[in-house]
């Protein structure tokens, strides 16, 4: 086989300047490394806090005056009843939140697809702006606008409801613990999904407008060409949202149900996340550090799985 | 298609489809006019309840006083500083490192790249991370506000697959004029990214705005409070609220503009959420754009 131009000019190259080359390769490595070291402590130094796990820690004293429990804190979690029924009923919020979550993250799909049905350039814009707000303001806001729309005394929604006589006068939205599950999703997406569709009206856009046109001269319903061209089109694009989101089953994060969270619905509001913040603000260090060591290992498995479910069914790696 | 005259199904659909989006779009926008419309109407009508379309007895005293509680205009400062001090640094760092990313030559290229992208997945954890922090004495501390955020994977791949589309004649020519890296990155990648520096300014921005968990956990000194912070606490412990309206210089108030919990919520709310709607507007076209350059890419 003959030389192709590719490997000429790979066999040249580092001949050519070979020094030059030499310095560069560190050069630009230690103009990376500063941000690199940053890198380092803030995301790397914090995983040898997970020593702390293993020992009787309290916060104060230290680590070497505190003795070395082993595996203690990890077997409380299975063999004390209470407490593996704090973790169980934590993990069933954790786990009914992410999975409402899954199931539900066809709503922007199904947003974007409705939206691109809209004819009107100038609504499309208008809707596709103003549902993307909410999107950038933190949980605590949200929270705020949920007090001043829902609460008992003084929410405007609240006031109305209980007029129509829709529920009843003590009926409290924010401090109730049923539907607790769908009240927080429902938040979710108010939040989430003009953004979460902004994906999705970027693959429809990519889509070739001659398949379209093709279809309609078939004959094809508005529905069919949604059906056979649309969803095919933006499939893709769903399945790595969805495989990403596997690897964050146990990552609800913690913003919004802290935000939430009251003495009446703790109960069902408290996901991994928060249980693990409220119980280190009860001052139990090592428990609530052993908590998120699983988690994180519970999570990079999923990640794993996740990412090898991805190369099986798309030959694509997410990671 | 528009000389055809549409079927019954087809008007429905579209009549539904619209009204659908109507009602959506509209839940998204009107807790925030709801909010203003009553901070900016008498605190007494506010109260009662009336105030639910358009405002009535217009004055802007709420504001007046709420920013003149010391704490919150101090709070307001600190939010403002972490935000245009985090965000500079941010973006500058995502830009820098993510040229630097797309320099084959480097040494180790891929492994940084990765060990970069992959703290994208994971984390230590709360208290973990929170016991680092204390050991590097960031707590009680600007710098906890601004240093973590330096490092964020996602502007990283943005920056980098923005700048790995730029033809790479561009930069070769530049080099053989002999610029160094740091004058192709001030004079060639800064000026050709600017659109995805944009995005990731907003982001930042907004992130910093946004920042709570940081202040619950690292700070104890009211020096340090921000305006989220803040919120929160107004939000959850009506004793602190009922002491900053004792406490407020109540000189000249009409009796129906007095100020109220509520009313104190409603307009600190207002102002955290304010900067977000005012900017909003003239970054949205810039960040749509640059979310769809990084989603073609996944």
């Amino acid at each position: 086989m003959g030389v192709t131009t590719g490997e000429l000019i790979r066999k040249v190259q580092p001949v050519k300047r070979p020094r030059r080359k030499m310095q560069n390769k560190y050069k630009l490595f230690f103009m990376a490394l500063p941000f690199l070291i940053v890198t380092f402590i803030f995301y790397y130094l914090p995983i040898s806090g997970w020593i702390y796990a293993f020992y009787d820690f309290i916060p104060g004293i230290p680590l070497s005056d505190t003795p070395y429990v082993g595996l203690k804190w990890f077997r409380t979690m299975v063999s004390n009843p209470t407490q593996t029924a704090e973790v169980m009923r934590v993990l069933k919020n954790t786990l009914a939140m992410s999975s409402l979550g899954l199931i539900t993250s066809v709503f922007p799909v199904i947003f974007a697809i409705l939206l691109s049905e809209v004819k009107a350039g100038w609504y499309r814009k208008l809707v596709q702006t103003l549902t993307t707000i909410p999107n950038f303001i933190s949980w605590i806001l949200v929270y705020a606008l949920a007090f001043s729309l829902f609460s008992v005394d003084n929410g405007v929604i609240s006031h109305i409801l209980v007029q129509f006589g829709l529920v009843g006068e003590d009926f409290n939205f924010l401090a109730s613990n049923s539907n607790i599950w769908v009240t927080m999703i429902a938040w979710y997406w108010w939040k989430s999904l003009g953004w979460g569709a902004i994906l999705y009206l970027a693959a429809i856009a990519g889509i070739d407008q001659e398949l379209y046109e093709a279809a309609e001269v078939d004959g094809a319903s508005r529905f069919r060409k949604i059906w056979h061209i649309t969803v095919p089109g933006i499939i893709p694009t769903f399945f790595v949202l969805l495989l990403l989101s596997i690897g964050n089953l146990v990552n609800n994060g913690m913003e919004q149900y802290f935000a939430f969270q009251n003495a009446m619905n703790k109960d069902s509001i408290e996901v991994l996340d928060l249980y693990v913040y409220n119980i280190a603000f009860a001052n139990n260090f090592p428990f609530a550090t052993a908590v998120s060591m699983l988690k994180s290992v519970v999570s990079v498995v999923l990640l794993f799985a996740a990412n090898t479910l991805s190369k099986v069914v798309r030959d694509e790696s997410i990671i | 298609m528009k000389n055809k005259k549409m079927k019954p199904g087809e008007v429905f659909f579209q009549s539904l489809n619209y009204l659908l989006f109507g009602l959506f779009t509209l839940s998204c926008i009107y807790p925030f006019y709801y909010l203003f419309i009553n901070t900016i109407s008498s605190n007494d009508l506010s109260a009662a309840g009336y105030i639910k379309f358009y405002p009535r007895d217009i004055h802007f005293d709420n504001y007046f006083k709420v920013l003149s509680i010391s704490g919150l205009s101090h709070a307001a400062l600190v939010s403002v500083y972490r935000t245009v001090v985090g965000t500079l640094l941010t973006v500058g760092a995502s830009a820098f490192l993510g040229y630097l990313f797309t320099k084959k030559e480097m040494w180790g290229r891929q492994v940084w790249y990765r060990s970069v992208v992959v703290t994208m997945y994971f984390s230590a954890g709360l208290i973990p991370w929170y016991i680092t922090m204390n050991n590097l004495h960031l707590t009680n501390n600007y710098l906890a506000y601004i240093l973590p955020s330096i490092i964020t994977p996602f502007n990283i791949i943005l920056v980098k697959t923005f700048v790995e589309a730029i033809p790479p004649s561009l930069e070769e020519s530049a080099s053989m004029d002999g610029a160094g890296y740091m004058r192709v990155f001030w004079s060639i990648i800064i000026p050709l990214t600017t659109p995805i520096l944009a995005t990731i300014t907003i982001f930042s921005a907004v992130n910093q705005w946004n920042s709570f968990i940081d202040t619950a956990f690292l700070m104890t000194d009211t020096k340090y409070f921000t305006l989220q912070f803040l919120l929160w606490r107004y939000l959850n412990e009506s004793s602190s609220l009922a002491a900053l309206i004792r406490n407020s210089p109540d000189m000249a108030a009409s009796i129906q503009n007095m100020q109220t919990p509520t009313s104190v919520r409603m307009t600190v709310t207002m102002i955290v959420v304010l900067p977000i709607l005012i900017v909003y507007p003239f970054f949205q076209r810039f960040f749509v754009k640059g979310i769809m350059i990084g989603a073609v890419k996944g």
